[in-house]
């Protein structure tokens, strides 16, 4: 195994977990705050992926896409929010799994009328169309680094929102106690909808962003959403700081387990086992071997 | 506004959980400034009370009036942005925030603009909160998290304080300092809403006392009055 290549596995796994950590942490905090598990949060990164692929024809570049996709996707939240979500709060999580579920295949049913079954690409801007080259044959895309660096950046911001705001404070406070921080005189209702509108817009951000990464194709949404979960799962329910841990985890599995397997590739596997499958198994072993140590998830408050 | 100003009222207020009839038309005032206790033995309604106060808990027929508005149904946010300030059995502070965050997430002026509790004059009354200021909720002992909560209910500049058991399960120096600081706030011209099982504090400190049995008040008067008559304090209270 040579060490660049473990570079540019370690760099992919670095960008993928950080991506992860975007739609993670929304999924984490909505869950934690509100008690609500919302299984349409991947059809927010679905709908990111399409208005990236859409826009970024009609406009021309992803940048302008991002622009005028990030406060679409920040109404839809917001409209899913009052329409649906609200009457799920204090309810018990069948009902919540259920409606989300619906969502899901509403969310999908319109993909398909507005934006076709076909798999599509899109372009990234000219200027990050170049590689760095690392050896004369092995080179690194820079729209990668750059996708990292801005999901760096993002997860600053969220940091700085959440320990260092009032609103982070009273997400905070709300996550612990919402009882009380309305009777503090907060209006929970308006809190819970800006949270969760921040928290599929994220998503829908992370989909717009790997667009030109990843091609956009149908279930997308699902793939990212059963992820997310095992990093929630792992990170602890509601715990940012968790999904963060757990997303780089996920990230750098998924790509250094890949290339780990793949060095043993002279072993017989069993057959019909290929490395991909067996990369995806490592992840829920993963998961499992955390649960088993710490129930309640890495950073997770046990109940 | 006048000195009698009714800060909270309840009218023949009946409240329920599920079908548990809890409050049996429960009606008093309490005046701006005013500082009256409700005592009662367990299980009576005192809680009840003062969450029916701040909307926590609708009342089903009766009226209740926050400054001379009806409150009835009005959700505990509003509740707490008009001037009432709630410190519940159980405190509940927030495990996950800093002291200093405890105190500042609900901070702001109260009524007419007023911003007489500050960070500063919140940590001059509990020294010990200025020492911890940078720990979390969940650090501290239970006479800090106390203080804590009195603190963080002050940094809304209140006009209104209802406590609840607030010197439950506190050490002796800790009750003390409590009651001290509860003198303290009552100078400021907070109107409060007491709820303790020390008769002999809250008759010292209060100007009025209400007794709540089963959900109806039995005693609305003076501690002279209630202290009158042992035999009706030791049927209703056990002392
Ligand atoms: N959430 C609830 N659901 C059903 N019944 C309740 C609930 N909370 C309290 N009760 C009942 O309502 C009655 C009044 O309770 P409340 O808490 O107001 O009493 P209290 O006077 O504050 O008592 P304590 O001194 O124990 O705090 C009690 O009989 C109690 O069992
Ligand atoms: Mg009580």
């Amino acid at each position: 195994m040579d060490l660049t290549l473990l570079l540019i596995q370690l760099l992919n796994g670095v960008q993928y977990g950080l991506l992860l950590f975007l739609i993670a942490s929304g999924l984490t905090i909505v869950f934690g705050i509100m008690g609500v598990i919302n299984l349409a949060h991947g059809s927010f990164y679905m709908v990111g992926a399409y208005l990236a692929w859409s826009l970024t024809a009609w406009t021309g570049s992803i940048f302008w896409a991002l622009l005028l996709g990030v406060p679409l996707a920040a109404m839809l939240g917001l409209l899913v929010e009052r329409l649906f979500i609200v009457h799920l709060y204090n309810r018990d999580h069948l009902q919540q799994v259920l409606l989300t579920f619906g969502l899901i295949l509403i969310f999908n049913e319109m993909q398909s009328i507005i934006w076709g079954d076909d798999p599509h690409s899109v372009p990234k801007p000219d200027f990050l169309q170049f590689s760095i080259p690392l050896t004369e044959v092995q080179s690194y895309p820079a729209y990668n680094l750059f996708l990292a660096a801005v999901c760096l950046v993002l997860a600053g911001v969220m940091y700085w929102v959440v320990q260092k705001t009032r609103l982070g404070m009273r997400i905070r406070a709300g996550s612990s106690n919402p009882e009380m921080i309305q009777a503090l005189g907060i209006n929970t209702k308006v809190l819970f909808a800006t949270v969760f509108s921040i928290g599929t817009t994220m998503a829908a951000l992370a989909g717009l962003l790997a667009a030109p990464e990843r091609s956009v194709y149908p279930g997308i949404g699902e793939q990212v959403l059963i992820i997310s979960f095992v990093v929630v799962v792992i990170g602890g329910i509601g715990s940012i700081k968790g999904a963060f841990v757990g997303a780089m985890m996920i990230g750098l599995m998924d790509s250094l387990g890949a290339t780990i397997l793949r060095a043993f590739d002279d072993v017989e596997l069993m057959s019909g086992l290929s490395v991909d499958n067996l990369t995806s198994v490592t992840v829920y072993a993963l998961m499992a071997a955390i649960l088993l140590w710490r129930p309640a998830g890495l950073y997770g408050r046990a109940h | 506004m006048s000195e009698s100003e009714t800060v909270l009222s309840f009218d023949a207020v009946h409240t329920y959980y599920g079908q548990s009839h809890i409050l049996r038309g429960v009606s008093f005032r309490l005046a701006r400034g005013e500082c009256v206790s409700l005592m009662g033995r367990n299980g009576m309604g005192k809680s009840t009370t003062l969450r029916t106060a701040m909307g926590l808990v609708p009342p089903v027929r009766g009226q209740v009036a926050h400054f001379g508005v009806g409150a009835n149904g009005r959700p505990s946010y509003k509740s707490a942005n008009a001037g009432i300030a709630f410190v519940p059995e159980g405190r509940g502070i927030f495990p996950n925030l800093t002291v200093r965050e405890n105190l500042m997430v609900a901070a702001r002026p109260g009524r007419e603009g007023r911003t007489d509790w500050t960070l500063e004059r919140v940590l001059a009354l509990f020294p010990r909160l200025a020492e911890r200021i940078d720990n979390w909720g969940n650090n501290l002992s239970g006479g800090e998290q106390q203080m804590l909560t009195i603190g963080r209910a002050l940094m809304t500049n209140p006009s209104v304080l209802l406590l609840d058991e607030a010197t439950e399960g506190l050490a002796p120096l800790i009750r003390e300092e409590i009651w001290r600081v509860l003198g303290e706030i009552k100078a400021t011209g907070i109107a409060c809403l007491v709820v303790d099982k020390n008769v002999k504090r809250l008759v010292e400190i209060c100007d009025r006392h209400l007794l709540l049995v089963k959900g109806e008040l039995v005693f609305d008067g003076n501690g002279e009055d209630l202290m009158a008559d042992q035999d009706f304090l030791h049927r209703h209270l056990g002392v």
